[in-house]
């Protein structure tokens, strides 16, 4: 690999890394098909249409399944969704925040960062999105 | 060639650990529960003390009839336990164990940022179940795990970002380069709230809200018999091993110790493992299960301002020592 352009190298080296991981997930898949296969022969198959019915602690069921349900918390899961997509800027640049050059200034723009999401989960405080009682 | 096998040795090692740990913690699971509660727990499996009590539970799951009930949606119902168990085998080789390249599944130079995103996948899984069982306690165990996801994401997010922050890498080799030891007092707000929410997310008591078995059976799980089951326990505790390992690394020093880092790294690692898992299993012993509007408010009132005030802390000490 000597005489290859250094960004080749590194493209390689990074792929590489991820090969690995991506080896490591089929042999996971394997694992699971095999665990599957297996059981499909050691178990037994005596389906009964009592025991397809969907569970509701031993009487028949009444409805569907898939029942209306009053989902409490949608306010604060677009609050988890705007936090969560702030954070993952945060990781590109604590790698580089204390390096030489940056320093003070780097902390101060943290320091307003950190001022948005505080507001922002305080709004939402006093908004009432987080009691719950 | 040699690089082949190199590859491959080391994913047997990572499928091993992925095999045997989780085990090994259920195991002293049943143990201490049992001495904690005055108990003997598992005695007969195996002859001495019930070592082989999990091993019989496996034979046990793989002899069991599958059922899938007719009214679920069959194929997400049937896979739902594999996403929910394969993440963590793809978290386990980004994790050292001790100095050097040599001691690492592989290094993957996004550490951190791979290791939550694919932690992440594996709740994936029981809101398949969830949805999929057609079952209403199912439901209200796939909402509940999700509210939880939503609530406990972001400040295990924020906790490891403060560590990022420290060691001014993501690469969590990279972070155990820098480690010193001042680095305990100065993250242990991070370690404690990375390691609650890491709990909440693994739905581990006092957070099994959406597991409740007094009020919704088992949540995502009411359906699921025999092996799929089996794999649903078994992402459980390859889920504390995987908490317990990154936390390990990221907030613990991995395989710095006081003495010997060069040849008993992989020793301090294990045993930071081991007391953390032993740590988990008190909890489950120690604390009545959360409400759901308590479990909330501790993750948006509590541990979320916490870690801010972590990441406030580490950005100044870092650019003072600068």
């Amino acid at each position: 690999m000597a005489d290859l352009p250094e960004s080749t190298v590194l493209a390689s080296e990074y792929f590489h890394s991820y090969s690995v991981v991506g080896l490591l997930a089929v042999i996971g898949v394997l694992f699971v098909a095999v665990a599957f296969g297996a059981g499909r022969l050691l178990r037994p198959v005596v389906p009964t249409p009592e025991k397809l019915l969907t569970y509701e602690c031993g009487v028949d069921p009444v409805g569907e399944g898939w029942a209306h349900t009053q989902v409490r918390y949608y306010v604060y899961a677009f609050l988890y969704v705007i936090f969560a997509v702030d954070s993952i800027f945060l990781f590109p640049w604590a790698t580089v925040f204390a390096a030489p050059g940056y320093g003070a200034t780097t902390l101060v723009e943290m320091f307003i960062f950190l001022g948005f999401l505080a507001v922002g989960l305080l709004y939402a405080w006093k908004k009432g999105v987080l009691e719950w009682t | 060639m040699n690089d082949a096998l190199d590859v491959a040795l080391r994913l047997v090692i990572v499928f091993a650990v992925f095999m045997v740990l989780p085990l090994v913690v259920g195991q002293t699971e049943h143990k201490v529960m049992a001495h904690m509660q005055g108990r003997l727990g598992p005695m007969y499996a195996g002859g001495f003390h019930g070592w082989a009590q999990l091993v019989a539970d496996g034979v046990k799951f793989a002899q069991k009839e599958d059922i899938v009930p007719a009214e679920a949606d069959r194929r997400i119902f049937q896979l739902a336990p594999a996403v929910a168990l394969l993440p963590y085998l793809l978290v386990l080789v980004a994790v050292p164990i001790g100095p050097g390249e040599g001691a690492v599944g592989q290094v993957v130079d996004a550490g951190i940022f791979f290791v939550l995103a694919v932690m992440g996948v594996g709740v994936l899984g029981s809101l398949m179940a969830g949805w999929a069982s057609a079952n209403k306690f199912s439901l209200l165990g796939g909402l509940r795990t999700a509210a939880q996801l939503l609530a406990y994401e972001l400040p295990m997010l924020l906790a490891a970002a403060s560590v990022a922050m420290a060691a001014g890498t993501v690469s969590l080799p990279g972070i155990l380069d820098a480690f010193e030891w001042w680095w305990l007092p100065w993250q242990i707000v991070g370690a404690l709230v990375f390691f609650v929410a890491g709990l909440a997310e693994l739905q581990r008591p006092p957070f099994d809200m959406p597991v409740a078995d007094s009020e919704i059976i088992f949540g995502a799980y009411t359906e699921y018999t025999g092996l799929r089951f089996a794999l649903f326990l078994l992402a459980e505790y390859a889920g504390i091993v995987v908490l317990c390992a990154l936390t390990t690394v990221l907030f613990l020093g991995g395989w710095h110790g006081p003495f010997g880092a060069d040849g008993l790294g992989w020793v301090w690692t294990l045993l930071k493992v081991a007391v953390l898992a032993f740590v988990v299993i008190w909890l489950r012993v120690s604390y009545p299960r959360l409400r759901e509007d308590q479990l909330q408010k501790l993750a948006w009132t509590t541990l979320i301002p916490l870690a801010l005030a972590q990441i406030a802390l580490t950005g100044i000490v870092k650019v003072a020592i600068n």
